[in-house]
């Protein structure tokens, strides 16, 4: 007979016999964590592509904080360019009493230039491609704005002095932020209607833009002209540039993912290699058998290789399916957190998944399969006859080629490859060695306890590699949801905490100076504590000690950024109390000399900037130089008006000024709010307290998702538990049937091994708590700059889920050692 | 057709190299029955797997079917084997995933049988479990695996069977009808049977004895008939 036929006919009766099962879960798992991480990266690399072409809603965009003057719009035309333009502010929209902060999106005909804006008749309602842009007196505002105003399609809306109905939901439009959806949702309306509005005052926080787009040599060409003749106020981005970023983004987005896939791959790996074993020592006694009827070594070995195919087929079929259930699942969490709708996935992630689980199935059961070639035929008379152990040589290089197979396709680069290997293999011989430590500890508490403990202890010394796996593996899927539950909220309590119970709830922004007495007067009139009024000019750094900003070698990127961008200007007499005085002297309060400034630590740092170095700035028309004359640290969490430039006064007199100003306003006093935004709707209110709601639901949701990716790694732990008490049944069932023909009942049989389960589950959790307190400090006290508390509730939940979940594992992967009948067993030693 | 040619069996042990079968020599003749008799430990196995080609002695030569199997390779004694070589074990040897039926199929679908299934049954009816070929070996009883094990070794219809402590693992009425059985399909399809126990009675119902003791092979002491 044709050993494929062969293979063919006796995989379906493995299969009903549920020798393979094992086997085939550990790589159906594999192949669910990389379909469900692949085809969500894949949806949302996918929605990245098509926002990256259309990011700019143009083909080439100008930006400023001013009006664009018409002459770069006329010049676009000669070009033979398509032209818009928009406008955008944050503004409060009303409807009723209710209000909320929106970004308010003004555009001209012809907006969107590139993409489409989409709409829906409601709210979740099916969207389409809009026609134009929103006519006069109407807007089409996100569903998130509405839903928290209580409004829908058909309803007026109070925007500035201006009464707008809604004519439909936006729920797409090309040029919006990519990836978490910006902090207030967009109001889109017509250019036509700014005028009456109200909104636009001088210093107001607009952005205008001038999109053009149209044939990519006349683009260039309209690029290449203005350049260098447009002036420093007026920004220019490309599409290729926009893209970039996006991509850069996405990019680590999905490093990210990949890494979680890594992780779950790599447990699957050791689930499929335990399993793999197992599956190839229970086959020992075939092969001989067949062996002695007279199988050739090549008809062995392509039966196996033929079955391994097919396990490889059927677990990719049955993950497929498993992941792509699991990414539904996971997109619809992240789906309001990533701005706009997800594209369908491609069928790219299976065929990615497919390989990768053939890879590693090649990788990691081959070995044990090539052994079984070699078993001698003489086991059918000797049962001792082994055949020689696969070659350590050829079991690590076949694992480590695969790992690294799979690790290159997420990684890339080759030396990233090498280091990340590289540490692996050292954090998996650390981890290893900390399994095989706390197993032998726990070897120590055997003297102590009853027969029942003794003996699961004892099984869990004698097993001593393969507990260690076990731990090892259990313990990491425990550390990173132990990070993500606790920790996370541990460490936004302790960012609530740093905050001051009289810190400032609200700011003001945008306030003209004519608007000061007046808004002052109505905080008065209510009882609350007349606001202090900063000053803000927007300028930008021009020069520093002469030499222009842009040529200037910088000591890194931020520094770059911080003396290119637009920069906040303000100026005080005294040194505000959240600052500290680091380097040189804080001016007399009555000082009317030369400007003098004052920098902040980092900023001065980043950008090599010393005490007197000139700065020159550029503001409305105006320049001016102002000398260093200290440096200041300044405390962010204060939440008070804080500026990296602080001028001397005088300094900017007669620039256009606005003034902003912050304060607590009790829950019950916000009607002042409602009442001063209808009074001064050029004023932005900006509610601390519901950005940090908004912000802590990011951090749910994201971390939500997260959790549900690492849900795959402790599957991929609970595999290789079920793995190794598979490899271990025929010896469990039959020191199960020696206790109880010497005596021992069911039960005691039963304890004793769910002691030993409960002993591993106790060491992963230890192993698990550690590290996630571990890596929580470095996170806190690194990344967050917060000071880390120990929560012992994180010891407790880590150790009890450890217990919990490798007992109820154990117990279904053990119970029918334990339940067989002794003489069956005994006696079954014949079959 | 089956002929021991001086063999040895040496295999190293902690004390030292370990001598299991020394200098022995016979020959079988087709159709013959021969039972391989001693105390534990004498060789009665070892010599059983050389004869079988399932291992290679130290020196001398095994010749089956005029063949010197220790010319050949594992694949090449494989071939012969599943050309003409059946085996019973005393632990019987089914494979646990496979139902009676198929167990039996085993070898002639190794041999490339064209029509195994039905082959399978015949021999399995005449074996008498028509009525259990779909049970799997955890659902049949010691004596209805040793049957299952008989009809898998002739159901190539081989020119010798060897057979290892057949009735090792039943009780002795079991183990009676299980040998009735492999002697009556033995006669009627004229196989070699090479029979190793350590039942006397078992051994005198063969045409030869072969007495071995401490690896060395006993002068003959004459045949049952």
């Amino acid at each position: 007979m044709k050993p494929v036929a062969f293979a063919l006919r006796s995989f379906a009766r493995e299969l009903r016999s549920g020798e393979v099962l094992v086997l085939l879960a550990a790589v159906t798992l594999a192949v669910a964590a990389l379909t469900a991480v692949g085809f969500l990266t894949d949806r949302i690399s996918k929605a990245v592509a098509r926002q990256a072409n259309e990011v700019l809603a143009a083909d080439l965009r100008l930006r400023s904080q001013e009006p664009i003057p018409q002459e770069w719009r006329d010049l676009g035309a000669e070009f033979e360019l398509a032209t818009a333009e928009t406008m955008s502010f944050p503004s409060v929209v009303f409807a009723g009493d209710e209000n909320a902060l929106s970004t308010i999106l003004v555009v001209s005909d012809g907006y969107p230039l590139r993409g489409a804006v989409r709409i829906a008749d409601r709210v979740f309602g099916e969207q389409h491609p809009a026609d134009g842009i929103p006519p006069p007196g109407e807007v089409w505002a996100d569903g998130a704005l509405l839903a928290r105003i209580g409004a829908d399609v058909g309803d007026m809306l109070s925007v500035g002095e201006l009464e707008l109905r809604v004519a439909a939901v936006l729920t797409y439009r090309p040029d919006q932020s990519i990836g978490f959806a910006s902090l207030a949702p967009t109001l889109l309306m017509n250019m036509a209607d700014i005028g009456q509005s109200g909104l636009i005052g001088e210093g107001s926080r607009v952005r205008y833009a001038l999109l053009l787009a149209g044939d990519e040599a006349e683009v260039a060409a309209f690029y290449d002209a203005v350049e260098d003749q447009l002036p420093e106020s007026i920004r220019t981005r490309t599409a290729e540039e926009s893209g970039e970023r996006a991509f850069n983004a996405a990019d680590r987005a999905q490093r990210f993912l990949s890494l979680t896939a890594v992780i779950s791959l790599l447990l699957s790996a050791v689930a499929v290699a335990m399993s793999a074993r197992r599956f190839a020592q229970r086959r020992m006694d075939t092969v001989a058998l067949m062996k002695s009827l007279g199988a050739t070594q090549r008809f062995v070995i392509t039966v196996s290789l033929v079955q391994l195919l097919l396990l490889g087929v059927l677990g990719v079929l049955a993950g497929s399916v498993a992941g792509y259930a699991a990414e539904e699942i996971l997109s619809r969490i992240l789906t309001d957190l990533l701005a706009g709708d997800l594209p369908s996935p491609g069928m790219m992630p299976v065929v990615l998944a497919t390989g990768s689980a053939m890879v590693l199935l090649f990788g990691f059961a081959l070995p044990s399969l090539i052994q079984l070639r070699n078993t001698p035929p003489l086991r059918v008379l000797r049962h001792d006859a082994m055949p020689p152990a696969p070659s350590r040589l050829l079991v690590g290089g076949l694992s480590l080629g695969a790992v690294a197979a799979l690790l290159y396709r997420s990684v890339g680069d080759p030396l990233m490859l090498l280091i990340l290997i590289g540490g692996i293999i050292v954090i998996a011989i650390a981890l290893y060695l900390v399994g095989r430590g706390m197993v032998a500890m726990l070897g120590r508490f055997r003297s102590g306890v009853g027969v029942a403990w003794r003996y699961g202890l004892a099984n869990v010394a004698r097993r001593g590699r393969d507990s260690a796996i076990q731990v090892v593996a259990f313990g990491l899927g425990l550390t990173v949801l132990l990070l993500l539950t606790l920790v996370r909220t541990d460490l936004l309590e302790g960012w609530r905490q740093t905050l001051d119970e009289d810190a400032p709830n609200h700011f003001l922004i945008n306030i003209q100076p004519q608007e000061r007495d007046a808004v002052a007067q109505l905080f008065t009139d209510n009882g609350i504590a007349t606001p202090e009024f900063t000053p803000l000019v927007r300028a930008r750094m021009t020069m520093i000690n002469g030499e222009s900003v842009k040529d200037r070698e910088y000591p890194n990127e931020d520094g770059r950024w911080l003396a290119n961008r637009e920069a906040n200007l303000s100026w005080t007499a005294q040194m505000s109390d959240s600052n500290e005085l680091l380097e040189g002297t804080w001016w007399p309060e009555d000082y009317d000399g030369p400007p003098l400034v004052s920098i902040e630590e980092e900023s001065a740092m980043n950008a090599g900037l010393v005490i007197g170095d000139r700065l020159g700035f550029f503001v409305a028309g105006q320049e001016f130089e102002a000398e260093i004359a200290s440096i200041r640290k300044v405390n962010w969490d204060s939440f008070q008006p804080n500026f990296f430039i602080v001028l001397s006064p005088g300094a900017l007199d007669d620039m256009p000024t606005t003034y902003i100003s912050s304060m607590r306003v009790a829950e019950d006093e916000e009607p002042v709010l409602i009442d001063l935004m209808r009074a001064h709707p050029s004023i932005s209110v900006i509610d601390l307290g519901a950005i940090l709601q908004q912000v802590r639901g990011i951090i749910e949701k994201a971390s939500l998702a997260v959790q549900a990716v690492f849900v795959f790694t402790l599957a991929a732990g609970i595999a290789v538990l079920f793995a190794a008490v598979q490899s271990t049944i025929d010896e469990r069932r039959f020191e199960s049937a020696i206790l109880r023909a010497l005596g021992a009942r069911r039960r005691v049989v039963f304890a004793g091994v769910m002691a030993e389960f409960a002993a591993l589950g106790a060491a992963a959790g230890v192993l698990a708590s550690a590290g996630a307190s571990v890596l929580a400090a470095l996170v806190a006290t690194q990344l967050f700059e917060l000071p880390y508390q120990f929560n012992p509730l994180l010891w407790v939940a880590g150790v009890s889920a450890g217990i919990v979940t490798v007992c109820v594992s154990g117990f279904f992967a053990a119970r029918s050692a334990v339940n067989a009948a002794p003489v069956e067993v005994l006696r079954g030693a014949a079959t | 057709m089956l002929a021991a040619h001086g063999i040895s069996k040496e295999v190293s042990s902690p004390e030292g190299s370990l001598t299991i079968l020394s200098d022995v020599s016979f020959s079988i003749f087709a159709g013959d029955s021969v039972a391989v008799v001693g105390p534990s430990g004498a060789g009665k196995s070892t010599l059983l797997a050389l004869l079988a080609g399932l291992d290679l002695p130290t020196r001398g030569h095994v010749e089956l079917n005029g063949v010197n199997l220790s010319k050949l390779d594992e694949d090449g004694r494989a071939e012969v084997r599943a050309e003409s070589v059946g085996f019973v074990f005393q632990s019987f040897h089914l494979v646990p995933s496979l139902n009676a039926l198929e167990n039996v199929m085993l070898p002639l679908e190794l041999a490339g049988h064209a029509e195994a299934r039905r082959a399978a049954r015949e021999i399995i009816d005449k074996v008498g479990l028509a009525d259990r070929w779909s049970h799997y070996p955890s659902q049949l009883s010691g004596g209805e695996k040793q049957r299952v094990a008989i009809a898998r070794a002739f159901a190539t219809e081989p020119a010798v069977l060897f057979a290892d402590e057949p009735t090792g693992n039943l009780d002795s009425r079991t183990g009676a009808n299980i040998m009735n059985l492999m002697f009556d399909l033995n006669q009627s399809s004229s196989t070699t049977l090479v029979l190793v126990t350590h039942d006397n009675g078992l051994a005198e119902r063969c045409d030869r004895v072969l007495a071995l003791d401490a690896g060395r092979l006993e002068p003959e002491t004459g045949a049952a008939a």
